[in-house]
C-alpha cells in the first residue's frame, strides 16, 4: 500500500485530472444506471397505450441522458489518458532524476539493464494499469451498486434473484482469481526464463554449431517448452472457468425474473412487464460489473510486481553523500592512501584492495601494473570518490575526498574509465563534456595532445562527424583517443588513465606521453597499463598483485626487485627485436 | 512492447495457412470446439424470442384475466425448453473455453517448438544478416500476438459473428421496420469508430516512434552512467530526457486519448439506438402501423420489448468483432513473420564423411570400433567402387587459392593459401577486415567457399558431415558466449559426458582452475545473463576450457585471450602448448605477443596474404609484420 501511496504521490499537476475523470465517471455511471430506469417507463407507457406525447418526452429525456452519458464518458476517456500518461512522464522523469543522484555503487546494485527496463516496460505497464484503476476501477463497482439499488428499488421481490445469485458469482470470481494469479505468475516467470534461454541461443549460435550441438539444444528447450505447455494451460484452463460460471448466473437469472416476474404479474399484478424487462437488463449489467471487477482485480495484481520494481529504483538511497560544508577548492594534485583497505559490499568476505598506503607528489607520472582481478581499477576509482573507503582515507591535495564538494572533486580528478562510452551526436558534442564552453581552438588542442586531432581531420566533416551510439563507427584506437580527449579538457589537476590506450598502437601510445610531459607538466598523471611500455618511463610503478602493493619503485628498480614486474616484462619482450 | 503494426497488410496466404495448420495439430479438438461456439452462440440468442412470448403471454393473460394456473399451461414448457437450453449451452460453453486453453497452449508449443528446430537448422549467415532483437521478436512479441488471436480473437470471432447472424434472423423474423433502425444505427457507430480510429492510429504511429527516442535514450545513458558521474553531467542528461519524454508524454497521450473516447462514444450511440427503438416501436404500437415480418406478427408491445435486448445484443456483438479486426491484423502480421522464418533456406549438408572412434594397429592399419579408444578416423565410403576406406583423424588443414564474398562482388578473401601441418601453430594478423575471422568462418564451413580447395587430412571438407567437422574443430572465439548454469555446465559443453574430473582437469589446462576454486560455490557457482558476474577474462578463461574439454586434434583461438592480462595469458598459452601438442593451432590475435611462438604467421591485408613466415623471419624481413611489432600501426 505504501508503494501505490509514493507512486501517486508522481501525480502531482495531474491529480485534478485524475479527480476529474473519476467525477465524469461518476456522471456516467448514474447516467447509464438510470437508462434502464426510464426505459421501463417508456414501455409500460406503451403497453399502456398513452398519449404519443408522454411517449415521445420521456423518448427525448433518454436520448438527452445517453447524450450526457455520452459526453461524461467521452471526456472521461480523455482526461483519463492525460492522467495516465502524465503519470507515466512524471513517473520516468522521477525515476531518471533519482538515478543521476546514483553513485557507482547503486549502479552495480541495478545493472543498466534493469534499469532500462524498469524505466520502459515497467511504467508501460502501471500506465495500462493505472488507466485502467481511474476509469473502471470506479465506474464498475458504481455500476454494481447502482444497479443493484435499481433493482431492489424497481424489482421488488424480483430482485431477490441477485440475492442468490451475486454472492455465487462473487465467491466463485474471486476463487478463480486466487487460483490462476499464482499459477500465472509461475507461467509467466518460467516463460521469461524460456525467451531468455532462446536469446542466449540465438547469441551463441556460433558455440552451438562450433560443437555440433543443434539436437542438444532441441532437447532441452522441447522439455523446458513442454513444461511451459502443460502449467501455461493449466492457469489458462482455471481463468477459462469465468466465462461458463458467468453464463450460468446470467441464465438463472431470466429463468427467475422470467417464471417469477410472469406469476407476480398474473397473479396479483404486483410487477409490470415493464420492471420484468428493467430488470433483465439490471442483471446483465450487474455481472457484467462483476466481471469488470475481477478483470481489474486481476491487472491490478498483475502490475504490482512493476510497481514494486519502479519503487525500488525511486526509493534507492544513494550510497554517496555531498558533504555539508564541502571544500570548494582542490590545492594541487597530490593524492595520498593512507591504510586504505575496501571491499565493493558490506557482505563480501574478501577486501578488494587491503592497507593501501601511497604518496603521490603533485605533477608525478605514476604507472600502475597488475594481473586481472589485482584491483587496479578498483584503486584509482577511489580518487574522484566514485566509490568510498570502507577503512583509511584516500587525500587529495592534502584534504580527504570526503570534505570536498563531489562536482568539484570530479572536475579537479579527470578519469578515463576502462569501459568507456561515447554518446551519439558529433565529435564536438562529445568532446564538449569536458567543458561546455571550450572553444574550437581549445578542443582542437585537447585533441592535438591526445592524438586525435590528426584522425578526426581525416574525417570528411571533421569535428562535426556524428558519432552512433556507443561509438560503434570509429574504431577501438581512436574511440580511447577521443575519450582521453574529452577528459583533457577539463584541464584537470589529476588524469587517470584506466588501460586507456590498450588499443592504440605502441608509437601513438608513446606520443601521447610524450605530449602530458611537454604541455601539462603540473597534472598528477597515473596510468594503468597492461604493456610495460606504456609505464616505463614513469616516476614511480606501482606493482599491484591480489588487492594489496606489492612493490612501488622505478622500471630499473623494479626490474631488479620485483619478480612479478620482471615476469611481465621478460613476457613481454622475450624474443623481440626491441 | 514495441508493436510495429499498422505498417502492411499481411499475405493473403497466411491465415489459410495457420487454419490448416491449427485444425492438423488437433484434427478432433478444433472441429468440436467450433461446433460447441456456434451451439452456444446460438443458444444464447434464442431466449430473446421466448422473453418476447413471455412476455406476449403476460399482456394477454392481464387483457383477458386468466388466472396464474391458465397461463402456467404456456409458460412451465417454454420455461422448461429454456432450461434445458440453457443446460446444455453452459456445458458447450464448458467445454469450449476448455478446450481452448488445450488447443491455444499446445499450439503455440508446436510453435514455438518448430521454431526453435528451425533455428537451429538455419546457417550463420541467417544470424549475421538478422538483428538478434528481430528474431527474438518472432518469439515474444510475434507469439504472444498468435496466442491472443487463437484464444481469444479467433472464438470472439466465431461467437460474435455467429450471434449477429443469428440475433439478424429473429429481428427479422419480428419486424423489418425495427430491424432497418438498428441496422441504421450500427452503420452510425462504424461511421465514427472509422474516423475516430484513423486518428487514433496517426497518434500511436507517433508514440511507437517517440518511445522508440525515449527508450534509446534511456539505453545510452544508463550504458554510460559511470561516465556522466564522472563528467557531472547528471543535469544536462536530465534537461535532454525530459525534453523527450514531454514529446513521448504528448504523443501517448494523444494516442490513448483517441482510443479511450472512442469505446464510450460508440457505447452511447448504443444506448440512443435502444431509446429510438423503443421510441419509434412505441410510436409504431400506438398507431398501429403496418408490420412486416418473416412470421407476420402484428407489432405489439412485447416485441418492441424483446427487440431493446436484441438492439443492444446486435450492437454489443458487432462492436467486438470491431475490436477483434486490429488485433486479428496485427497477428496475422507476426505470423507472416514467422512464416519467413520458417521457410528459410536451412543449412544443407550434404557430407557423407563420418568421424569414427578407431583402433590403430600397429602396423598402421585402421579398424573402426564403438569403443572410445581416444583415437579418431573418417570413414570414407566411396559409391562407385562400395568400399570404404578409413583415414586416421590427423588435423592436417590445406586452404589453396580460396576466394570468398559475403556479399557477391565484395571479395574479402583472395587467393588465400594456407597449410597447416598436424602439430603446428598458425597465426593471422592483420587490420580488422583483413580476413581473419573469414578464414575461420570457411574452416569449420559457417560459410561456403566461393572457389579454391579446403582439404582436411586430405580431404575435400564439403564431403565431411558438418556436425563431425565441427566436433574435430575446438573453437574459441573472440565474443564469449557463456549459457545459464553451473560453471561446470558451462565447461562440460565441449563434450557432454565429460566426467567432473575431466572438466576441471581441462580447466587447469586453461589456467581458469584458479579463479574458479575461489568463486563463492566453486565449480557449482551458477552463471546467469551470460556469465554477467564474471570479468571478460574469466569469461574467456571458461570458453577456452570448454573447448580444451572436448580434447580436438584442431583448435581455432580467434582472439581467445584478448582481454587476459600477459601473466595470465602466458600460463594459459602454456597449458594450450601441453594439450595441443602434436596439433594443429590456428591462433588470430591482436596482441603481437600471443602469436610471437608461432610456427608460421600470415600476414593479412584486404583479403591478401601479404607476408608468410616464423617470427624471426618476418623480423628480418623488415615489411609490414616489423612495423605493426615495432609500433609505426595501429591494429584496427
Amino acid at each position: 500500500m505504501h508503494i501505490l501511496k509514493r507512486l501517486l504521490a508522481c501525480l502531482r499537476e495531474y491529480k485534478s485530472t485524475t479527480i476529474l475523470t473519476m467525477v465524469f465517471m461518476l456522471g456516467e455511471a448514474v447516467l447509464e444506471t438510470f437508462l434502464p430506469f426510464l426505459t421501463a417507463n417508456l414501455v409500460n407507457q406503451i403497453q399502456s397505450q398513452a398519449a404519443i406525447n408522454d411517449v415521445l418526452r420521456t423518448g427525448i429525456l433518454l436520448t438527452i441522458m445517453a447524450i450526457f452519458s455520452m459526453m461524461c464518458g467521452g471526456t472521461a476517456g480523455f482526461t483519463a489518458s492525460k492522467a495516465a500518461t502524465g503519470l507515466s512522464k512524471n513517473l520516468r522523469h522521477d525515476m531518471f532524476e533519482r538515478v543521476q543522484t546514483y553513485s557507482f555503487e547503486n549502479i552495480d546494485k541495478f545493472s543498466s539493464s534493469s534499469l532500462v527496463t524498469r524505466m520502459t516496460t515497467d511504467i508501460t505497464n502501471l500506465q495500462m494499469a493505472f488507466m485502467m484503476m481511474i476509469r473502471m476501477g470506479l465506474r464498475s463497482p458504481l455500476m454494481f451498486i447502482f444497479s443493484v439499488v435499481m433493482a431492489f428499488i424497481m424489482g421488488g421481490k424480483l430482485a431477490m434473484a441477485f440475492v442468490v445469485v451475486i454472492p455465487v458469482l462473487f465467491v466463485g470470481l474471486l476463487l478463480i482469481g486466487k487460483n490462476a494469479m499464482p499459477a500465472f505468475r509461475r507461467v509467466f516467470k518460467k516463460y521469461d526464463k524460456l525467451n531468455e534461454s532462446i536469446e542466449e541461443n540465438v547469441r551463441a549460435m556460433r558455440v552451438v554449431k562450433g560443437f555440433s550441438r543443434e539436437e542438444y539444444e532441441k532437447k532441452k528447450f522441447d522439455t523446458a517448452a513442454e513444461d511451459i505447455r502443460k502449467d501455461f494451460t493449466r492457469a489458462e484452463q482455471i481463468i477459462a472457468l469465468n466465462t461458463p460460471l458467468m453464463q450460468i448466473c446470467m441464465y438463472f437469472d431470466m429463468v427467475f425474473i422470467l417464471l417469477v416476474g410472469s406469476k407476480m404479474a398474473i397473479i396479483d399484478h404486483s410487477v409490470d412487464i415493464g420492471q420484468i424487462s428493467a430488470m433483465i437488463t439490471y442483471g446483465v449489467q450487474i455481472l457484467m460489473s462483476l466481471m469488470f471487477l475481477s478483470m481489474i482485480y486481476v491487472m491490478v495484481t498483475m502490475s504490482a510486481e512493476s510497481a514494486k520494481r519502479i519503487y525500488e529504483v525511486l526509493e534507492e538511497e544513494p550510497t554517496l553523500e555531498n558533504p555539508e560544508q564541502a571544500l570548494e577548492l582542490v590545492s594541487d594534485g597530490s593524492v595520498d592512501f593512507e591504510n586504505v583497505s575496501f571491499k565493493y559490499s558490506a557482505q563480501a568476505q574478501k577486501f578488494a584492495l587491503a592497507d593501501i598506503n601511497l604518496h603521490i607528489d603533485s605533477g608525478q607520472t605514476i604507472g600502475i601494473i597488475g594481473g586481472t582481478g589485482s584491483s587496479k581499477s578498483t584503486l584509482v576509482q577511489l580518487i574522484p570518490r566514485l566509490y568510498d573507503v570502507t577503512e583509511g582515507s584516500v587525500k587529495v591535495g592534502g584534504v580527504d575526498v570526503r570534505n570536498y564538494d563531489l562536482e568539484v572533486l570530479r572536475d579537479s580528478v579527470a578519469m578515463v574509465l576502462q569501459k568507456n562510452v561515447l554518446f551519439s551526436g558529433s565529435i564536438k558534442d562529445n568532446l564538449k563534456w569536458g567543458n561546455p564552453e571550450a572553444t574550437d581552438e581549445e578542443i582542437q588542442e585537447a585533441c592535438r595532445l591526445a592524438q586525435a586531432d590528426e584522425f578526426i581531420q581525416t574525417f570528411p566533416d571533421g569535428y562535426d562527424t556524428h558519432i552512433e551510439q556507443g561509438g560503434t563507427n570509429v574504431s577501438g584506437g581512436q574511440k580511447q583517443r577521443l575519450c582521453i580527449a574529452r577528459a583533457l579538457l577539463k584541464k584537470p589537476k589529476i588524469l587517470i588513465l584506466d588501460d586507456s590506450t590498450s588499443a592504440v598502437d605502441t608509437k601513438t601510445d608513446a606520443l601521447i606521453r610524450q605530449g602530458f610531459k611537454e604541455f601539462i607538466p603540473e597534472t598528477t598523471k597515473i596510468i594503468i597499463a597492461q604493456r610495460i611500455a606504456s609505464v616505463q618511463e614513469a616516476d614511480q610503478i606501482i606493482v599491484l598483485d591480489n588487492g594489496s602493493v606489492s612493490a612501488i619503485g622505478t622500471h630499473e628498480k623494479l626490474l631488479r626487485t620485483n619478480q612479478i614486474y620482471r615476469e611481465v616484462y621478460e613476457q613481454q619482450t622475450n624474443g623481440g627485436e626491441k | 512492447m514495441p508493436k510495429p503494426v499498422y505498417s502492411k497488410k499481411p499475405n493473403k496466404d497466411v491465415f489459410p495457412r495457420l487454419m490448416k495448420m491449427l485444425f492438423e495439430f488437433y484434427p478432433k479438438l478444433v472441429p468440436i470446439t467450433i461446433v460447441c461456439i456456434i451451439f452456444s452462440s446460438v443458444a444464447s440468442s434464442i431466449p430473446d424470442m421466448y422473453i418476447q412470448k413471455v412476455i406476449k403471454i403476460i399482456v394477454e393473460a392481464l387483457e383477458s384475466g386468466w388466472d396464474w394456473s391458465k397461463a402456467s399451461e404456456q409458460i412451465l414448457p417454454m420455461m422448461m425448453f429454456l432450461i434445458v437450453l440453457y443446460l446444455i449451452s453452459t456445458v458447450a460453453i464448458t467445454v469450449y473455453s476448455q478446450m481452448m486453453a488445450v488447443i491455444t497452449q499446445g499450439f503455440l508449443n508446436k510453435m514455438r517448438q518448430a521454431m526453435f528446430k528451425k533455428m537451429q537448422n538455419l546457417p550463420v549467415r541467417y544470424f549475421d544478416t538478422h538483428k538478434h532483437g528481430d528474431i527474438m521478436s518472432y518469439y515474444t512479441n510475434d507469439i504472444d500476438a498468435l496466442r491472443q488471436l487463437i484464444s481469444q480473437g479467433l472464438p470472439t470471432l466465431l461467437r460474435a459473428g455467429t450471434v449477429v447472424i443469428a440475433v439478424f434472423f429473429i429481428m427479422m423474423y419480428y419486424s423489418f421496420w425495427l430491424t432497418l433502425l438498428t441496422i441504421l444505427g450500427v452503420i452510425a457507430m462504424m461511421l465514427v469508430s472509422k474516423s475516430m480510429g484513423g486518428g487514433s492510429a496517426k497518434y500511436f504511429i507517433r508514440q511507437q516512434k517517440s518511445l522508440g527516442n525515449a527508450e534509446g535514450y534511456i539505453q545510452e545513458t544508463m550504458n554510460g552512467q559511470k561516465v556522466v558521474k564522472v563528467f557531472n553531467h547528471e543535469k544536462t542528461c536530465q534537461e535532454e530526457f525530459d525534453e523527450i519524454n514531454e514529446q513521448l508524454f504528448q504523443d501517448s497521450y494523444r494516442a490513448n486519448a483517441y482510443a479511450n473516447t472512442l469505446g464510450p462514444i460508440v457505447m452511447n450511440i448504443g444506448n440512443i439506438l435502444y431509446v429510438l427503438v423503443a421510441v419509434i416501436g412505441g410510436v409504431l404500437v400506438l398507431n398501429h402501423v403496418k408490420n412486416y415480418s418473416f412470421s407476420g406478427a402484428v407489432l405489439d408491445v412485447s416485441i418492441v420489448v424483446a427487440f431493446l435486448n436484441m438492439t443492444k445484443q446486435f450492437t454489443g456483438n458487432v462492436n467486438q468483432v470491431a475490436q477483434q479486426i486490429n488485433a486479428v491484423v496485427m497477428a496475422l502480421a507476426g505470423a507472416e513473420r514467422i512464416f519467413n522464418m520458417m521457410d528459410e533456406e536451412p543449412e544443407t549438408d550434404e557430407g557423407y564423411v563420418k568421424l569414427v572412434n578407431a583402433e590403430i594397429s600397429a602396423d598402421g592399419q585402421v579398424k573402426e570400433t564403438k569403443k572410445h579408444t581416444g583415437h579418431w578416423a573418417w570413414k570414407h565410403p566411396h559409391k562407385a567402387e562400395g568400399t570404404v576406406t578409413y583415414t586416421p583423424l590427423q588435423g592436417d588443414v590445406r586452404m589453396v587459392d580460396v576466394d570468398f564474398a559475403y556479399e557477391e562482388g565484395k571479395t574479402v578473401l583472395h587467393d588465400v593459401s594456407v597449410y597447416a601441418k598436424p602439430g603446428q601453430k598458425i597465426a593471422f594478423v592483420g587490420a580488422t577486415g583483413a580476413g581473419k575471422t573469414t578464414i575461420t568462418n570457411l574452416i569449420n564451413r559457417f560459410y561456403d567457399i566461393a572457389d579454391g580447395k579446403i582439404r582436411y587430412d586430405g580431404i575435400n571438407i564439403n564431403k565431411i558431415r558438418k556436425s563431425d567437422l565441427r566436433r574435430s574443430l575446438g573453437l574459441v572465439l573472440q565474443e564469449t558466449n557463456l549459457f545459464t548454469g553451473t560453471v561446470m555446465d558451462n565447461i562440460r559443453y565441449g563434450k557432454l559426458d565429460a566426467t567432473d574430473e575431466e572438466c576441471i582437469t581441462a580447466a587447469r589446462l586453461a589456467g581458469a582452475d584458479d579463479f574458479i576454486t575461489r568463486l563463492p560455490d566453486g565449480y557449482q557457482t551458477e552463471l546467469t545473463g551470460n556469465g554477467a558476474n564474471l570479468s571478460q577474462g574469466q569469461r574467456q578463461l571458461i570458453a577456452i576450457a570448454r573447448a580444451a574439454v572436448a580434447d580436438p586434434p584442431v583448435m581455432i583461438l580467434d582472439e581467445a585471450t584478448s582481454s587476459i592480462d600477459t601473466r595470465t595469458e602466458a600460463i594459459v598459452s602454456a597449458g594450450m602448448d601441453k594439450l595441443m601438442h602434436g596439433r594443429t593451432v590456428f591462433v588470430i590475435a591482436h596482441r603481437l605477443s600471443t602469436v610471437r611462438n608461432s610456427d608460421l604467421i600470415m600476414v593479412l591485408d584486404h583479403g591478401k596474404v601479404i607476408e608468410k613466415g616464423s617470427h624471426d623471419e618476418l623480423i628480418a624481413q623488415k615489411g609490414h609484420y616489423y612495423q605493426l611489432y615495432t609500433g609505426a600501426f595501429e591494429l584496427e
